[in-house]
């Protein structure tokens, strides 16, 4: 029994230092372990203050717009190909969920015609099902492992520009994050601390980001005022000065002087992505609409030489130099990193936000609603553990010390493993933590009136502490259990609140699977050990 | 000390006064639930915009009513917070008919506010519902007029002391005086001069906002039932797997007259069903479950020992000897619900209200809920099989049915 003893007790002080640990750290001052503390223990919107968005995508725009560029496309390739045709039409689903229905319609192609119209499509638009209506009438629908890409894709860059967008206003941990099921839902939650108004984020996100290729008639300059000097003070006509990004490595402000109608805007601009060139060298890879291609392909023909910048929201993001004529796919080369060449594909993308989004939901907490929650939530919870506390130690005395030891161990244990899963604490969090406490007082409760249970049978102390925690033990694992099982339904069925409540139950009843029978069984043993033969036990 | 020892009540015996009780309270429930046209659900669930405001001394409801009135659309009400702990506490609710006006409610609440209790064109900031941008913004180039000379973090940590203060109770967002703030670590009389002349104080604060589209809100609803319906139906099979389908089928049905019953209180005392309330009922079925079970498991033990007594005489001998237990840890955790319920402010009101309720019905129906359902059942089986025509099975052999431990328990 000692031996176990003692490797009952190494146990419980690993698990004991490495939870203080996780939740304080090693702290080297009092302001350190506030600041630790403050670090691990993180907390919701509803006790710090914040604002909270859900919003939808709608990405049925996006599948529009693609359908939209696919009905350019094959009008373009009819013509080619000399087949005839009526009309063709796209339809104009309004939600979200009827994105899948998006279809278009091609209508009177000659019937001779038929299987040439079969052959175009089959080899041209694979990412589309044809079927026919009647002979001469067709509709096209995307295929759906392109459809599910398609949303997906729209999703995520979304949520990239929404993030993009809200980092320039230099918050402190925003998050922007897929909400609900990915892949039907198309929701996108937005958490903003410390931001009571969300108006002014609100607005940034609503605003498209206006992108467009401009031509870069002189520059670079160190300051506005310098760039009118060059020009006696006064711009030329159509043009404007546009300050260039701060970007690492180039020393202080950049200006150009750039015409003010673009040559290409982001309406156009349908995709790009970073790459490496034959050399290894990073680029960034971008394709054009038809229409943009085209007059693209005019402009750098007659330019080869000159300068093109990207302006994002009035900043330059990149300055080129047009290399060849470039139709409607190019390339921006000699980009110094990785990180440069991601970064650009993403302004060149931004700019046209594949799908607009509507607001679903907007909950903000104000900082002293917040400061006044966390203050009386404290208060009142010291109290109740106070009044629990004082009754165990007068209605159980020497063993009450027991529990209120576990008690404390658990609380420690739960907070560590909110720490360590990195899991944020809110409201419904501490109701489960609320719960778990009462059942770690149950568990206690239960032990000990069976340790009395079995004294009153007259049964030495050393049996009656081995019988009480061996029959108590199945009912604490009965009550654990279905409390866990329930937990597990609640977390795979429910939302937001209701999966914050679910987890930190499940912690802290594991916790106290530990701190009641293992902790409390060892500080038993402890006692006993110490005295043989005890006649009597202090319960 | 020890409260109960050896106890002996007939609590089985005394089970009709209380499953009248219970059927009372169901009733009258389910009456006040279906007089008021169904629930009160909060924002969460029925979508709406919501706005939590503080002010200063007893608010003029009829003034906010009117003056909301003229300026948002649907129908506005206003209500006075009815928590002790909330003083001067108001919440101002809209409708929200459809997504988009989710942009345009709150921030004609505001203005309505600004214009009828605020100064709106003194030029002026109101200082106590400021950002922190918005007060940096505001303070940046008066300070330095004033000759305030300080670096940019040396600013920016003064206003967030300053709205810090603010934030905290006693002032909980509202500042009445400005010369409240010279105790503020860092602001020196000319500091102070500056804000009285760049701000005012309004006398309120907006504390929270929440708004929700009617299609969020009916999904959630659905949600939460759902997964509380999941919940149960998952501790049912684990405890039929435990124990015998009965006994599921018994705590089942207590945690559901458990919440039945609490919800029936929430809507006798005209409360809202709001998402934390819905976390609080999640609670109290998983304290009543685990009631339950602790009793449960007594009855199996002493079925397995008391091979000779009657069913209802094991359920009242582990009733009473799991007592102790039961007035212990009801008692010990109805005190942490009760400093909850009086000292928790106004956000946890509804839920220790529901724990409040729940626990004390939780903690009977395990005794005269769910046993009396095992007792029923069983007492049933037993006159089907003694009625059954053929070989009928002696009355030994049913009781040794009924009881055998490896049928009962697994």
């Amino acid at each position: 029994m000692a031996n176990n003893l003692k490797a009952r007790s190494l146990v419980i002080v690993v698990v004991i230092v490495a939870c203080i640990v996780g939740v304080i750290g090693f702290p080297k001052s009092v302001a350190d372990l506030q600041r630790n503390w403050q670090r691990n223990i993180r907390l919701g919107l509803d006790l710090k203050g914040g604002s909270h968005l859900v919003l939808q995508v709608q990405v049925q725009d996006a599948v529009k717009a693609n359908a939209d560029q696919a009905i350019e496309r094959l009008k373009d390739d009819l013509k080619k190909q000399n087949i005839t045709w009526a009309s063709i039409d796209r339809n104009d689903p309004q939600r979200p969920e009827d994105a899948d229905s998006v279809e278009i319609t091609i209508k009177g192609v000659v019937a001779t015609q038929s299987s040439a119209f079969r052959s175009l499509i089959n080899e041209r638009y694979s990412d589309w099902v044809l079927t026919a209506q009647n002979s001469t009438d067709y509709a096209l629908r995307m295929k759906p492992s392109e459809l599910v890409a398609l949303k997906r894709d729209t999703v995520e860059r979304e949520i990239q520009t929404i993030s993009n967008r809200i980092n320039q206003l230099g918050l402190t941990e925003p998050t922007v994050q897929q909400y609900g099921r990915a892949g039907d839902q198309f929701e996108v939650l937005v958490q903003l601390p410390g931001v009571d108004d969300p108006a002014r984020v609100k607005e940034l996100i609503g605003t498209t980001a206006v992108l467009e290729i401009t031509e870069v008639k002189d520059g670079p300059f160190a300051s506005r005022e310098a760039g009118l000097a060059q020009h006696g003070g006064v711009l030329p006509l159509n043009t404007k000065m546009v300050r260039a990004l701060p970007r690492g490595g180039t020393e202080g402000e950049q200006w150009y002087l750039v015409t003010k109608t673009p040559v290409i805007t982001g309406r156009e601009m349908r995709n790009a992505r970073a790459g490496q060139d034959e050399f290894r060298k990073w680029e960034t890879n971008f394709t054009l609409s038809q229409d943009g291609g085209k007059r693209f392909a005019r402009f750098t023909e007659a330019n080869i030489g000159n300068r093109l910048a990207v302006v994002l929201d009035n900043n330059i993001v990149s300055v080129a130099t047009i290399q060849s004529r470039i139709e409607d796919s190019g390339r921006i080369t000699g980009l110094g990193s990785e990180d440069e060449s991601v970064d650009l594909s993403r302004y060149l993308r931004s700019g046209s936000l594949p799908a607009g989004v509507t607001y679903l939901e907007e909950r903000s907490v104000g900082p002293s609603l917040g400061a006044d929650s966390i203050h009386e939530g404290f208060l009142a919870g010291i109290a109740g553990l106070l009044a629990v506390v004082i009754v165990m130690l007068v209605y159980y005395r020497r063993s009450g010390v027991n529990a209120v030891l576990a008690l404390i161990l658990n609380t420690v244990v739960l907070l560590a493993a909110i720490s360590y899963f990195k899991a944020v604490l809110t409201l419904p969090g501490i109701a489960g933590i609320i719960l778990t406490i009462g059942m770690a007082v149950d568990s206690n409760v239960l032990i000990f009136e069976r340790i009395r249970e079995e004294l009153r049978t007259g049964k030495s102390v050393v049996s009656a502490v081995d019988a009480g925690f061996g029959k108590a033990w199945w009912t604490i694992v009965d009550t654990h259990v279905t409390t866990i099982v329930s937990c597990a339904f609640l977390f795979l069925f429910g939302e937001g609140p209701v999966r914050g409540f679910a987890v930190t139950l499940t912690i802290g009843l594991a916790a106290n699977v530990f701190t009641a029978v293992f902790v409390s069984r060892t500080i038993f043993g402890y006692e006993l050990a110490g005295q043989r033969g005890m006649q009597e036990l202090s319960i | 000390m020890q409260l109960f020892k050896n106890t002996d009540f007939d609590f089985l015996g005394k089970k009709w006064p209380f499953i009248i009780a219970s059927l009372v309270l169901t009733v009258a429930g389910l009456t006040s639930i279906a007089m008021k046209g169904g629930l009160r659900y909060g924002i969460d669930f029925k979508g709406g915009a919501q706005m939590t405001v503080k002010f200063a001394s007893p608010p003029p409801l009829d003034k906010i009513r009117t003056a909301l009135g003229q300026k948002v659309k649907g129908e506005v009400s206003v209500q006075n917070f009815t928590d002790v702990t909330a003083n001067n506490e108001v919440v101002i609710g809209t409708e929200l008919e459809e997504e988009k006006q989710l942009n345009i409610n709150r921030q004609a609440m505001a203005d309505v506010l600004t214009a009828t209790f605020g100064q709106p064109n003194s030029g002026k900031l109101d200082l106590n519902n400021a950002s922190q941008q918005d007060l940096m913004t505001r303070l940046r180039d008066p300070l330095a007029r004033a000759g305030v000379a300080m670096s940019d973090p040396q600013f920016q940590s003064l206003v967030s002391a300053i709205l810090n203060f603010r934030n905290t109770p006693p002032r909980s967002g509202l500042i009445s005086d400005f010369n409240q703030l010279s105790s503020v670590p860092g602001v020196t009389p000319a500091i102070l001069n500056v804000l009285k002349q760049e701000c005012y104080l309004s006398p309120f604060n907006i504390r929270n906002v929440e708004m929700v589209g009617p299609r969020v809100g009916a999904e959630l609803r659905n949600k939460a039932v759902l997964a509380t319906l999941y919940a149960l139906a998952g501790m049912l099979v684990y405890i039929a797997f435990r124990f015998e389908w009965i006994y599921g089928l018994g705590a089942v049905i207590a945690c559901f007259h458990d919440t039945i019953i609490t919800i029936g209180l929430f809507s006798l005392f005209n409360k809202d069903i709001t998402m934390t309330v819905i976390a609080a009922l999640l609670t109290l079925v998983g304290y009543s479950m685990n009631d339950t079970i602790v009793i449960f498991d007594r009855i199996r033990e002493n079925l397995k020992i008391m091979r000779r007594d009657s069913l209802e005489t094991i359920m009242n001998k582990s009733v009473n000897q799991t007592l102790s237990r039961t007035v212990m840890t009801s008692g010990l955790t109805f005190l942490t619900v009760i400093a909850l319920f009086i000292w928790g402010g106004p956000v946890l009101h509804g839920f220790s209200f529901a724990l409040v309720c729940g626990i004390i019905v939780g903690t009977y129906s395990s005794v005269f809920v769910a046993s009396p359902i095992v007792l029923f059942w069983h007492n049933y089986a037993d006159k089907r099989k003694k009625r059954a025509p053929g070989p009928a099975p002696s009355p030994a052999r049913a009781e040794a049915v009924r009881k055998t431990p490896t049928r009962v328990a697994k």
